[in-house]
């Protein structure tokens, strides 16, 4: 059996420091694994949020040797144990206690998107039609389990700390699969443009890489929205055309 | 918005927890964009040995003057400054780099290899105002779609010129007929991996279909197109990178050819 040495922060929103512990790693373990049974054993009072240990519902995120992950997806034999493997909070939101930050600020952003707002229903009863083709482009988005990791990533919240002009990724991610929604007739392109600072987005497509849900996060909303944005704001022939409409 | 208090970073430049080599990533980008940055200007600055038989190089493609037959207009005109360096690429060539610039891909691309903003995910960065493309002068990059216009009609000029690259003209009789040599390929090749690149750019998708929200209510055609448009698309930086290697290379072979140092093999 084989032993590794992990480096875990221990702190605070005043402060804190990495500090060492051993652990036995066996088969099939994931670093949450290592992280519990470092609890159990020699860190009692280690704080460590988890929930499914299934990667559906976004609780343990974490930042394993720098890089976001789940804590539960990221088996032990992906991850060198020759040097200690360093575990700390994510850096985006404020720290709450050891590995648990506040991502409160997440859904106070939430409620400040406009939601749903369907068209008029298309049958007597109520109801709507849909074409599956144009739902599979915004079903990609509800894959999303927020766990937030990719607003840990992304630089313009990381270390720009522009979260009062920024929505992040993940709230991109929330705005494209309403604003793409085939039924949706709601209109949220200025406020992508303005409020919500799409353009802060410079495309490093880190968020991209660090989704469990492999979500092309970029590519996919991200880009696209920035497109409806230059058709609205920027570019003279949209507009122009806009006004024969 | 939410209003919040979140403290301010504390890391320095390239600080980061990450135990990979991070920086091997924004290098290597680094070294192969400013190689090609250094030899496309060094080209287009040559003004010659820019043809060789039905050959044409892509960074003097379409040659709107110039002493070669492939000329459009003739020579290099009048107007032009004496004092004022000449070349018929220096007319067309702000076309490709004006696309390759605004690309979504190489955006994120250059912005970290070269301005280290941010030098890789999660690394820390050298400074710490940030304007993003929201403002002056990174705003501009919203031209990209006017440069993809323009980049697809040069795919239409690239593809004439590989056509032409097909037909070899005797100096002996004067007749020309039809023929393959390597240099035909490689003219195929770069057109094929340049239209791999254009026709899957992110506003072009965004255009042919990706702006409506029911597509399915769209003409076939455009179904078929945007579905093309995406596939391509999902590949975008390999096609990037793959088109940008192989356009330096067709001009390394023109020019190679043209100088006499390369002898332009027939296939056919």
């Amino acid at each position: 059996m084989e032993t590794a040495t992990f480096r875990i922060w221990r702190g605070n929103a005043d402060g804190g420091e990495f500090k060492e512990y051993s652990t036995e790693i066996t088969d099939g373990m994931v670093v949450l694994d290592a992280v519990l049974q470092i609890q159990a054993a020699a860190a009692n009072d280690l704080a460590v949020r988890w929930n499914c240990k299934a990667g559906k519902c976004g609780s343990c995120s974490a930042e394993v040797n720098g890089n976001p992950r789940l804590m539960c997806m990221t088996r032990m034999d992906t991850v060198p144990t020759d040097q200690p493997v360093a575990i700390e909070p994510m850096q985006t939101f404020p720290s709450i206690r050891d590995l648990v930050t506040d991502v409160s600020w997440n859904f106070t952003v939430k409620q400040g998107i406009p939601p749903f707002t369907p068209r008029p229903a298309d049958a007597p009863d109520g109801t709507w039609r849909m074409q599956q083709r144009d739902v599979n482009r915004v079903q990609e988005f509800r894959k999303c389990i927020e766990c937030f990791l990719c607003q840990d990533v992304c630089h313009v919240l990381r270390d720009h700390r522009k979260h009062d002009e920024f929505i992040g990724p993940r709230f991109l991610v929330y705005a494209a699969a309403l604003e793409m929604h085939p039924l949706d007739v709601a209109d949220r392109v200025e406020e992508l443009a303005e409020a919500d600072g799409i353009g802060y987005c410079n495309i490093t497509k880190c968020c991209t890489k660090v989704c469990p849900e492999e979500i092309t996060i970029t590519d996919n909303a991200i880009i696209p929205l920035k497109e409806r944005v230059v058709d609205r704001l920027y570019d003279p022939i949209s507009k122009l055309l806009r006004m024969f409409r | 918005m939410a209003q919040v208090t979140i403290a301010a970073p504390v890391r320095r430049f390239g600080e980061t927890t990450r135990s990979d080599k991070w920086w091997i990533q924004p290098l290597v980008v680094a070294a192969g964009l400013g190689l090609f940055v250094a030899y496309s200007t060094w080209a287009a600055f040559q003004g010659e040995y820019y043809h060789s038989g039905p050959y044409l190089s892509p960074f003097y493609s379409p040659e709107l003057f110039g002493d070669s037959p492939h000329a459009w207009f003739g020579p290099k005109p009048a107007v032009w400054p004496a004092w004022l360096p000449w070349s018929p690429a220096f007319l067309i060539l702000g076309i490709p780099v004006g696309f390759r610039l605004t690309c979504y891909y190489y955006r994120g691309a250059y912005y970290k290899a070269f301005w280290a903003d941010p030098p890789n995910c999660a690394v820390g960065e050298p400074r710490a105002s940030y304007l993003g493309e929201r403002s002056f002068p990174l705003i501009i990059q919203n031209v990209h779609r006017y440069f993809m216009y323009l980049a697809v009609v040069f795919i239409g000029l690239l593809a004439h010129d590989a056509w032409k690259g097909l037909w070899f003209t005797d100096s002996a009789t004067g007749v020309t007929s039809f023929g393959v040599g390597v240099g035909s390929l490689v003219l195929m090749t770069n057109v094929t991996l340049l239209g791999g690149y254009t026709f899957g750019c992110h506003s072009l998708r965004h255009l042919v279909g990706g702006l409506a929200d029911q597509l399915s209510a769209a003409a076939p055609l455009r179904q078929s197109t945007y579905d093309c448009v995406s596939c391509l698309n999902r590949r975008h930086m390999l096609w990037a990178w793959m088109s940008l290697v192989w356009v330096g290379f067709t001009d390394v072979y023109v020019r190679m050819c043209a100088m006499g140092i390369w002898t332009d093999f027939r296939l056919l």
